[in-house]
C-alpha cells in the first residue's frame, strides 16, 4: 500500500505540477489527492520501518492473491473480495501489481486505487476488531486507524460540574474578566445533583452590580432579574424577551473605531450571555436563538454601513420571531386541532404556552372538548393554565400530580409542552412531565408532545440526573396554620431540599411530536436536526 | 445610561429654623460632615459616576471650601443653581433640569441619612418595568430629649397613611392625613383588584425615588405640580387603577408614539410606551407568571402604570428635617462609618477624659481636665479646662471658656460660652455669646434677629 502511495505519488503529482503551470488553481479533486498522497506518504514512513516484522506473512498472501489478480484493471473486484480476510492481506497484493505501471495513469485506475486504499484501511480496522490476539501485522498499521478511532474528548459544559474546583476557578477568572459578578451557591446540595448550581432567589445577581449598570446594557440587567426572580418564565417568553434585549443592545451600540461590527458585536454579546447564565442557566431555545443572531451578525460584509447593518439584524431578529415562534404556533395549532375531536377529554400539565395556545384555537374552531389541568408543586404553575383557558370559556378540570392515576381513565388525549427536544428523541420538560407520560402509557392513553423546531437541541440525555437545573429550595417552604415547619432546615445537618426543574421523557412513552414542519415520531428528531442543518 | 441620579439640596429646613437661619440644611455638620455628604456617599458607593445637584449659591458656594466635600466626593457634580427665595417645589426644580434628563431618574433628598443597600429599591424599578418605585422605613421612636421643647412632644405631625398589597412591595394607597377630611376611602377598582390590603402608618418616607422619564416629560407638559412628595407621588398612586390608562392605551400605542410631541400642552395623561411594545406584551402573555391569583385577570390587570415600594424593617433611615432628628443623627451617624473618633489635627491634652462615642474634628484644642461624653465636637472648636460636655453636638469655630457645663445640648457655630455657664438642653444659635455663669435649662438662644422670621 505504501509502495504504491508512493508510486502513484510522482504520477499524480505531475498532474499538479502541470495544473500549476497552466496557471490554474488546483481543482478540489486534486487538492484532495494531494492531501491523501501526503498522509500515505507519511503511513509508508512508518510502514518501511515494520516492514522487517511484516515481511514473512507477507511472502506467502502477494504469491496467492497475486494468481488471481494479474492485471491491474481486475485490481477492484480482488480489492472488495480481501476485505473478509484478516488484516493487511490486501495491502501486500495491492503491492504486486503497481510497481509495474509507473506512467500516467488513467482516472479509473487512479479511482481504483483510491478505492483499494480505502478498503484496506476498512479491512484493517476490522482485523483490529477480529484480532484479539494483537497478531504484530496489526501493530503494523499503528498510527492509522487509531487517528480515525480516536474519540474526540468533549469537554463537560461548566454548568454541570459545580463541584469540581479547578473548573470553578475556571469560571471565576473568566467571569472577571469579563467583569461580571460570580453568583455563590446556596445552601446544602442533594449529593446526587451536587454537579450542579443552587441558587437563592434572595441573593439576586444585582447586588454585586454597580447602578447605574455600566458594564453591562441595562436591558439586560433587567431581563437578568426578571429570569432570577421567575417574572419571564416558559421557554417561548425567555426567548421572545431575550431577542427583544438583544434588539435594544444594537440598537444603542456603536461600533468603536478600527474594529468591525461583525466581530465586535459578537465580542459585546458575549460577557451579556455569561451574565444571564449566571441569572438563570441558559434554556435550549434561547441557545438556539444566540446561535442564530451570531451567526447573523458575522455574516454582515465589512463594507456595511453600520446603520445599515443594524437595521439589517433587527429585522432579522424580527423574522426569526415571526417564523420561528408565532407563525410556528399557528402551524402547530391547525396541525393539532385535527386530533382534536369532539367529545375529547384532553389532559395538559403546567403552563405550556403552545398548549394553551393550541386549545384556545381548538376552542374557537367550535371543537367541543374539556380539559383537565394537572398541577405540581413548587411552581404550582397549572393555575395560570387554568386562568387563561377558564377566561376563554373551556370547562376545566384541576387536579393535583398525585392525582393522575385517579383521573386518567377519563383521559382521551395528552397534550404535553417540551422546553426542549434532544437528538435521542427524549423530551426534556418540566418535572413531573415523565411521570405523567408514563401513566398515560400503563392507560393506553395517547401522549401528544407540542414543541416548534426551534427548540430541538444537539443534546443527548437518556436520566434527568446529568443536566438538569436546581430552582431555590426554600421554594419548598410553605406556611400552614401559622407553622413553618422547614423554616430551619439548614440547620438540620443531613436535610437537604431539593427543587428539581427540569425531567426527561423517554420516546417510548411519547405517541406523535406536532412540530411546525408536521407530525411526526419521537425519533425523527436528529433527521429534523440534519435538515435544519444542510439548510443553513 | 441606566439611570441618572438627582440630588435635591436646596430646601431650607423650614422646620427646624433654630439651626438653619445661618447654616443652609445641606451644609449641617451631621457628625463632623455636612449633612449632604451622606446622600453623595450612598451614591457614590453604589455606582454612581455623575449626580446632577440642585442647590442654591449660598450652598454651592460652601460645598467648593468644603473639605469634606472636595476631597472625599470623588463622582463629577453637576450643580445647578436656583433662586433661593423663589417657591421652587422639588417638582420644578425637575422640570427646570428637564434638558439634562435623558433617561430615568433617582431623587434624593439632601437630608437623608441611611446605609439601604439601593439595589432593592432599583431591583423593584426593573424588574416590574415600574413607573415609580420609592423608599420607605420603619419610623424610629426619638429618645433624646430636645432642647426648646416644652413638654413631651406630642405627634401632631400628620400622618401618612401608606397602603401596600399583600406581597409588601406594591404601592396600592397613599394619603396624607391633612387631605383625608371626613375619613379613608379606597376606591372600589382597587379593592377589587387587590382584596387583601396592608395600610401602614408608622412609616417614613425616605424621599428616595426611581422615576421613568415620561414621567418627567409628563412634568414639563403640567406645570400645576410642584412638589414630588406631596403631589406627584400621589398621582401616581392613583393613576395606576384610573380607568382611562388600562383599556385605550393598547390600541392608541401604536399612533400616540408620534403624536406624543406634537400634542403639548393638552397631554395630560402619562403615556407610558417603549418600543418594541409589542414584543413585550408577546413575552408577557407567553410567560406563566401572574403577580396576583384569584381572579381573570392577567398579570397586574394589564396596567401600565406601576407604582412599587421597598420597606426598610431595619437598618438606619433618616431623614434630618426636625431637630430631633438632627439630634438623633449627629448621635448614630459616626456608627455607620469607620473613622477615627479623634480627627489627627486636634490637640488633646492628656488629662481628658474622652468617652468611646464622641467624635472631636479638625483642629480642635481640648484642655486637661475636661470630660466629653457622647458628644460631637466639630472643627476649630477650642474647649478650655474643667469642662463637662455631655450629649452635646458642638458645631464648628465655638469657644467653651474653663468651667462649664453643657449638657444634652446643641451649640451652633461660632458661639462662645462663657465661663462656668452652665446649659442643660439649650440649643445656642449661631454666633452667640453667652455670659460667664449662666445658667439656661431647656431655651433656646438665638439672636434677636432671627426672632423676627417667624
Amino acid at each position: 500500500m505504501a509502495d504504491s502511495g508512493e508510486t502513484e505519488g510522482p504520477g499524480s503529482k505531475d498532474v499538479i505540477e502541470r495544473a500549476k503551470n497552466e496557471g490554474r488553481e488546483l481543482t478540489k479533486e486534486e487538492k484532495q489527492r494531494l492531501r491523501k498522497e501526503k498522509k500515505q506518504q507519511k503511513k509508508g514512513k512508518e510502514k518501511k520501518d515494520d516492514k522487517a516484522s511484516q515481511d514473512g506473512e507477507k511472502q506467502k498472501k502477494p504469491v496467492s492473491s497475486a494468481s488471481p489478480a494479474p492485471q491491474p484493471a481486475t485490481q477492484p473486484p480482488t480489492q472488495k473480495a480481501p476485505p473478509a480476510v484478516p488484516a493487511l492481506v490486501p495491502v501486500p497484493a495491492s503491492e504486486t501489481p503497481p510497481p509495474g505501471d509507473k506512467p500516467a495513469k488513467s482516472k479509473a485506475e487512479l479511482k481504483a486505487e483510491r478505492r483499494a486504499r480505502q478498503e484496506a484501511e476498512r479491512a484493517s480496522k476490522q482485523g483490529k476488531k477480529g484480532d484479539v490476539g494483537g497478531q504484530q501485522v496489526a501493530a503494523g498499521k499503528p498510527k492509522a486507524p487509531p487517528s480515525e478511532l480516536q474519540p474526540v474528548v468533549k469537554r463537560l459544559p461548566e454548568y454541570m460540574q459545580a463541584d469540581n474546583p479547578e473548573v470553578l476557578k475556571k469560571l471565576a477568572k473568566k467571569l472577571e474578566r469579563q467583569q461580571i459578578p460570580l453568583r455563590s451557591d446556596y445552601g446544602y446540595k442533594v449529593s446526587l445533583f451536587s454537579h450542579l448550581h443552587q441558587y437563592s432567589r434572595k441573593a439576586p445577581l444585582t447586588q454585586q452590580l454597580s447602578i447605574p449598570s455600566t458594564v453591562i446594557h441595562p436591558a439586560i440587567v433587567r431581563l437578568g432579574l426578571q429570569y432570577s426572580q421567575g417574572i419571564v418564565a416558559g421557554s417561548n417568553a425567555r426567548s421572545v424577551a431575550l431577542l427583544h434585549a438583544f434588539k435594544q443592545v444594537i440598537r444603542d451600540y456603536t461600533t468603536p473605531p478600527n474594529e468591525e461590527l461583525s466581530r465586535d458585536l459578537v465580542n459585546k454579546l458575549k460577557p451579556y450571555i455569561s451574565f444571564l447564565n449566571q441569572c438563570r442557566p441558559l434554556s435550549a431555545s434561547m441557545g438556539n436563538a444566540i446561535k442564530y443572531i451570531k451567526k447573523e451578525i458575522s455574516n454582515i460584509p465589512s463594507q456595511c454601513k453600520e446603520e445599515e447593518a443594524k437595521s439589517k439584524l433587527l429585522t432579522c431578529i424580527d423574522c426569526y420571531i415571526n417564523e420561528k415562534i408565532i407563525l410556528a404556533a399557528k402551524a402547530i395549532a391547525k396541525s393539532s386541532i385535527e386530533k382534536i375531536s369532539d367529545g375529547d377529554v384532553i389532559l395538559v400539565y403546567g403552563c405550556s404556552s403552545l398548549v394553551n395556545h393550541i386549545l384556545c384555537e381548538a376552542f374557537e374552531k367550535n371543537r367541543k372538548f374539556r380539559v383537565i389541568v394537572v398541577d405540581s408543586r413548587p411552581r404550582l404553575e397549572g393555575r395560570e393554565a387554568l386562568r387563561r383557558l377558564v377566561q376563554r370559556g373551556i370547562s376545566c378540570t384541576y387536579v393535583l400530580i398525585s392525582a393522575v392515576s385517579y383521573i386518567l381513565p377519563e383521559v382521551s388525549k395528552v397534550f404535553l409542552g417540551a422546553h426542549a427536544l434532544l437528538a435521542n428523541g427524549y423530551v426534556m420538560s418540566r418535572v413531573g412531565t415523565s411521570q405523567i407520560a408514563l401513566v398515560a402509557k400503563a392507560f393506553n392513553v395517547p401522549v401528544l408532545v407540542c414543541c416548534e423546531t426551534y427548540k430541538f437541541c444537539e443534546r443527548v440525555q437518556t436520566d434527568s440526573f446529568v443536566s438538569n437545573e436546581l430552582d431555590d429550595p426554600d421554594d419548598l417552604i410553605v406556611t400552614r396554620k401559622g407553622k413553618t415547619q422547614l423554616e430551619h432546615w439548614q440547620d438540620v445537618r443531613l436535610l437537604g431540599l431539593l427543587n428539581l426543574v427540569y425531567d426527561v421523557t423517554p420516546p417510548d412513552f411519547v405517541d406523535l411530536v406536532i412540530t411546525d414542519l408536521g407530525m411526526i415520531p419521537c425519533t425523527s428528531v436528529p433527521v429534523v436536526l440534519r435538515v435544519k442543518n444542510v439548510d443553513q | 445610561m441606566e439611570l441618572q441620579a438627582v440630588l435635591m439640596a436646596a430646601g431650607g429646613g423650614s422646620r427646624m429654623t433654630d439651626l438653619t437661619y445661618n447654616t443652609p440644611k445641606a451644609m449641617l455638620p451631621v457628625g463632623n460632615k455636612p449633612l449632604m455628604w451622606y446622600p453623595l456617599n450612598l451614591l457614590e458607593r453604589v455606582g454612581f459616576e455623575e449626580v446632577i445637584v440642585i442647590t442654591t449659591r449660598e450652598v454651592h458656594k460652601m460645598m467648593s471650601s468644603d473639605s469634606k466635600i472636595k476631597l472625599d466626593v470623588k463622582m463629577k457634580l453637576d450643580v445647578v443653581c436656583i433662586q433661593e427665595d423663589g417657591d421652587m417645589g422639588t417638582a420644578d426644580a425637575l422640570r427646570h433640569i428637564q434638558e439634562r434628563i435623558k433617561t430615568d431618574i433617582l431623587v434624593v433628598s439632601c437630608d437623608l441619612i441611611t446605609d439601604v443597600a439601593l439595589h432593592e429599591v432599583v431591583d423593584l424599578f426593573r424588574a416590574y418595568n415600574a413607573t415609580l418605585a420609592m423608599l420607605m422605613s420603619k419610623a424610629h421612636e426619638f429618645t433624646e430629649t430636645v432642647p426648646g421643647q416644652k413638654g413631651k412632644k406630642k405627634t401632631a405631625e400628620q400622618r401618612d397613611f401608606v397602603g401596600v398589597d399583600q406581597s409588601g412591595k406594591r404601592l396600592l394607597f397613599m394619603a396624607n392625613e391633612a387631605d383625608l377630611e371626613d375619613g379613608l376611602s379606597i376606591r372600589k377598582s382597587i379593592v377589587r383588584k387587590h382584596p387583601r390590603m396592608h395600610i401602614k402608618t408608622g412609616l417614613v418616607d425616605a424621599h428616595l425615588y426611581c422615576l421613568k422619564k415620561a414621567v418627567v416629560d409628563f412634568l414639563v407638559d403640567n406645570k400645576s405640580i410642584s412638589s414630588i412628595r406631596g403631589e406627584l407621588v400621589p398621582y401616581l398612586v392613583r393613576k395606576q387603577f384610573s380607568k382611562t390608562t388600562n383599556s385605550q392605551k393598547i390600541k392608541d400605542d401604536a399612533e400616540d408614539q408620534n403624536q406624543k410631541k406634537n400634542d403639548g400642552p393638552t397631554n395630560h395623561e402619562l403615556l407610558i410606551s417603549s418600543r418594541d411594545e409589542p414584543l413585550l406584551q408577546l413575552a408577557q402573555e407567553r410567560s406563566c407568571w401572574n403577580d396576583h391569583r384569584g381572579d381573570m385577570s392577567e398579570a397586574y390587570h394589564g396596567g401600565k402604570l406601576r407604582c412599587y415600594v421597598h420597606i426598610m424593617d431595619e437598618g438606619p433611615c433618616y431623614r434630618v428635617n426636625t431637630l430631633a432628628a438632627y439630634i438623633e443623627a449627629n448621635r448614630l451617624a459616626p456608627k455607620l462609618f469607620e473613622e477615627p473618633a479623634v480627627h489627627p489635627s486636634a490637640v488633646i491634652s492628656e488629662r481628658c477624659q474622652m468617652g468611646s462615642d464622641s467624635i472631636i474634628g479638625a483642629m480642635c484644642q481640648v484642655a486637661d481636665k475636661t470630660s466629653i461624653k457622647r458628644s460631637t465636637i466639630g472643627n476649630s472648636t477650642t474647649v478650655k479646662e474643667k469642662v463637662k460636655v455631655t450629649n452635646s453636638i458642638i458645631m464648628h469655630g465655638v469657644t467653651i471658656e474653663e468651667g462649664c457645663n453643657i449638657q444634652g445640648s446643641v451649640i451652633c457655630s461660632n458661639a462662645v460660652i462663657g465661663r462656668g455657664a452652665d446649659l442643660k438642653y439649650c440649643l445656642v444659635g449661631n454666633g452667640q455669646r453667652i455670659e460667664a455663669e449662666a445658667e439656661r435649662t431647656n431655651e433656646v438662644i438665638v439672636g434677636t434677629d432671627q426672632l423676627m422670621e417667624i
